[in-house]
């Protein structure tokens, strides 16, 4: 069919300046021209732009990722949906995915933080899933830069502002400060819902003449560009120039979350009223309708003039880059449209048929009855350009660890540092109860677990990484965030079933970047296979550099597992006489023995599943000291450890290299952890027990058994809660 | 001398207070309201000449009265 497209507006530029200042390469300007078989217009090559961003195309990312391990007898839907699916049990499955908000929360943290949880939970009801947790990763720069105060409040407040407004619980964070992320921040947010598992949704427009459907808030003229925005690197002082960044409004995404559960459930009799639906997030109605077309092998024509604006005079090319928030696509059954904007109506929200399903493999837009872009929506979508970028080895930066001096001063200035003290001013901010299914949060466990409504079935949940061990060794780090979520979620009694991941990394361009992403996506691979644990979703943020400088390779894990009855797991919290043991191996060398990771988990899992710890902390980040402060300051009480001799005593507190775990053990159940511990043959050590009103230290046989150190909890806890005030208010350190 | 700086969301971004108000006028039957977008007014005293002034108000709304990543200020200055 012959179109006349309209040709190119601002007549100033040519075709190919305009495509490199919206971030294609001459090369893919080329490849563009080739798909079209001539010069693409304006609102063509926006088109373009967006769908071959990296945000979008994963194009530098795809080859590598699909090395990851994705299926297993529970998984019902893996990566490349809106997110992944897992069986639980009793008819019930969970939609999760964590997706990265990184650049836009550094400009605006508020709102840039705000949206991002926004944009994954609308991912996740998307695929008929009511939210029931969210989780985020958040890094700072140095705690005495100057921008972070803003930063960390900014987003923490964001993240709060939207979650607590829509109503899903905030159950776990994981925060750290780093000079690597002074002018790149990482706002990584997680979200979790429960759906039937026969009653999945996807994005998939099927079907000729079926309507194409626009719900949700107006457009407007914001955001425009977001997609290639995360695609790029920053320079200090260039924020200021930055497109406008969206505002969110959870009110209106909790109505539209109800609206669309509405639109999942009804009709049953005859199949529903839907065919597919999809988010508009990033690159808005261009990447959900490409995506969607491309998904079922068909195309969809679009009349722009029908979309609702809350803006005059918008152009198409604005229209299809917008990145305005609360906004869905989706292919209703066609006569169904009627019952369909009923609902929307029921919920105050816009609902409009914009477009049709054709079966020509084309998306047409269509302006003041032109068209005004006529583009094979595969040739965008899923078969983007994909790259094999050279690597190199990154160079290892091990951070030197601080001389050591003597180990009562060494080991206070270690746990009470930013990275390793607790988070409470940050969950404070979050509401962690709401929905009334949240039985353990990160406050309180070491994995987040929440109930599926209506059952006594739980799942628990964390979301990892530490970036300086990614820069020592960029394999064995991402290894690592995968252990340190499978240990957690075994801690509260869970069987690890599914993993998301956010893989944050520098400029794919440099070489030892791309080294040390190929590296992480491998150590992901070896430990997700070796613990069992599919990938089921992710997103891949790239460019998170500043003036050529990387952050930490940052390959944020969210572990979820499974609880089939958390009564038995929940006997009652740690107190005063509990026994305090250590299980696990010491270290041997610095890369952990993935054999010993699933012993343990398995150990601690049966053992918490029994009743028999009512508390456990992994030993990684930070060592035995972090583990132990972070039990004594969870039970709220002193605790005393005796460390075995003839071990050298700032290694034992310090070091995170081994495999091991700290549990509380109610004095009762202590013969049957001995027990099945001997005959998973996996070492416990009994240190001591909770109590009294010191965190207290000593090794047999060293200074007559007197404490290395004996602090008062009063004051230590005090410091502990201290430190992330003292940083949100700017305070020196 | 008074001065007041006048601080708006920029005119592309949602503006979710505003729509709450349209709404909520609708709702009490005034039907004739529309595009509602809500700003804030800061008063304040301020000495020196009225050239200078301006430019110092300027500064102060770039670094702190406003967000000049999402809002728009406008300064003026009683003669």
């Amino acid at each position: 069919m012959k179109t006349a497209v309209a040709r190119l507006k601002d007549t100033d530029l040519t075709a190919v300046e305009h495509a490199r200042e919206m971030g294609l390469d001459d090369a893919e300007f080329a490849r563009a021209q080739q798909v079209l078989g001539r010069v693409p217009n304006k609102v063509e090559l926006g088109c373009f732009a967006a769908m071959w961003s990296e945000h979008c195309s994963y194009k530098s990312s795809r080859t590598h990722l699909r090395r990851l391990p994705t299926t297993g007898p529970r998984v019902l839907v893996g990566p490349g949906e809106n997110a992944g699916v897992v069986d639980v049990g009793e008819g019930w499955a969970v939609a999760f995915k964590v997706e990265s908000h990184n650049h836009p929360s550094y400009i605006e943290p508020y709102q840039g933080a705000a949206t991002g949880v926004g944009g994954i939970l609308r991912d996740v009801f998307t695929m008929g899933a009511r939210p029931i947790a969210a989780m985020n990763l958040l890094r700072f720069g140095r705690p005495e830069h100057p921008k972070t105060p803003a930063l960390l409040s900014g987003v923490v407040k964001g993240i709060g502002g939207y979650g607590n407004c829509f109503g899903v619980p905030t159950v776990y964070s994981s925060t750290d400060f780093d000079a690597r992320y002074d002018g790149n921040i990482l706002v990584n947010a997680f979200a979790l819902g429960v759906l039937r598992s026969d009653a999945i949704w996807k994005g998939t427009a099927s079907g000729v003449g079926n309507p194409v459907m626009y719900v949700g808030a107006k457009t407007g003229r914001d955001g425009i560009h977001g997609a290639t925005m995360a695609s790029d690197s920053f320079s200090e002082g260039e924020e200021q120039d930055r497109p406008t960044v969206q505002v969110g409004d959870p009110f209106k995404e909790k109505l539209l979350m109800e609206a669309c559960m509405a639109l999942f459930a009804a009709a049953p009799e005859s199949g529903g009223l839907l065919v597919g639906i999809q988010d508009m997030g990033a690159a808005g109605l261009t990447s959900s309708s490409f995506e969607m077309a491309s998904r079922a092998g068909s195309g969809v024509r679009i009349d722009l003039d029908r979309v609702p604006t809350r803006e005059r005079g918008m152009s198409a090319y604005e229209l299809m880059l917008s990145e305005s928030q609360e906004r869905m696509l989706l292919v209703a059954k066609r006569g169904c449209e009627e019952a369909v904007r009923a609902i929307f109506a029921t919920w105050d929200l816009d609902c409009v048929v914009i477009g049709a399903v054709t079966d020509d493999g084309m998306v047409r837009l269509v302006k003041g009855g032109a068209e005004v872009g006529v583009l094979p929506a595969r040739a965008l979508a899923d078969d983007a350009p994909r790259y094999q970028r050279p690597t190199a080895a990154a160079p290892a930066e091990g951070e030197p660890r601080a001389p050591l001096g003597r180990v009562g001063p060494t080991v206070r200035a270690h746990v009470t540092s930013p990275s390793l003290a607790p988070k409470s001013w940050i969950y404070r901010q979050y509401d962690r109860e709401v929905g009334a299914g949240t039985l353990l949060d990160g406050t309180r466990a070491p994995a987040a677990l929440v109930r599926i409504p209506g059952t006594h079935r739980a799942v628990a949940m964390a979301l990892c990484c530490v970036g300086r061990w990614c820069s020592a060794d960029p394999r064995e780090g991402a290894r690592r965030a995968v252990i340190e979520g499978v240990l957690r979620t075994s801690c509260v009694g869970a069987l690890p079933i599914g993993a998301t991941d956010c893989l944050n990394y520098g400029n794919p361009r440099v070489p030892e970047v791309m080294g040390s992403f190929v590296e992480g996506v491998e150590g992901i691979r070896e430990a997700c296979l070796a613990l069992d644990v599919p990938v089921v979703s992710g997103n891949v943020s790239l460019y998170n550099a500043t003036d050529d400088r990387a952050i930490h390779p940052t390959p944020a894990v969210g572990v979820v597992g499974l609880v089939e009855d958390f009564r038995p797991a929940l006997p009652r919290d740690a107190q005063t006489g509990d026994t305090v043991a250590l299980l696990g191996w010491p270290a041997q060398g610095t890369s952990l023995d993935l054999g010993r990771v699933r012993r343990l988990a398995e150990l601690v899992r049966e053992l918490r599943v029994a009743g028999a710890h009512v508390d456990a902390q992994p030993v990684l980040e930070g060592g035995l000291s972090a583990a132990l402060v972070e039990l004594a300051r969870r039970a709220g009480t002193g605790l005393f450890a005796n460390l075995p001799a003839g071990t050298d005593v700032t290694d034992a507190l310090l070091s995170e290299d081994g495999v091991g775990a700290v549990v509380v053990v109610p004095p009762d159940r202590l013969q049957l952890v001995h027990e099945r511990a001997q005959r998973a043959e996996v070492p416990l050590e009994v240190l001591g027990a909770l109590g009294g009103h010191q965190v207290a230290v000593a090794q047999q046989g060293t200074q007559g058994g007197a404490p290395l150190f004996e602090w008062d909890t009063e004051a230590l806890f005090a410091e502990l809660e201290a430190v992330v005030p003292r940083i949100a208010q700017g305070a020196r350190p | 001398m008074r001065a007041r700086v006048i601080v708006r969301l920029k005119p592309a971004v949602l503006d979710p207070q505003g729509e709450a108000i349209e709404r909520a006028l609708q709702g009490l039957g005034f039907s004739g309201v529309k595009n509602v977008r809500v700003g804030k007014l800061i008063e304040l005293d301020v000495e020196g000449d009225a050239g200078l002034v301006k430019a110092e108000l300027a500064a102060m709304a770039d670094k702190l009265l406003a967000n000049p990543v999402i809002e728009d200020y406008q300064v003026e200055v009683a003669r």
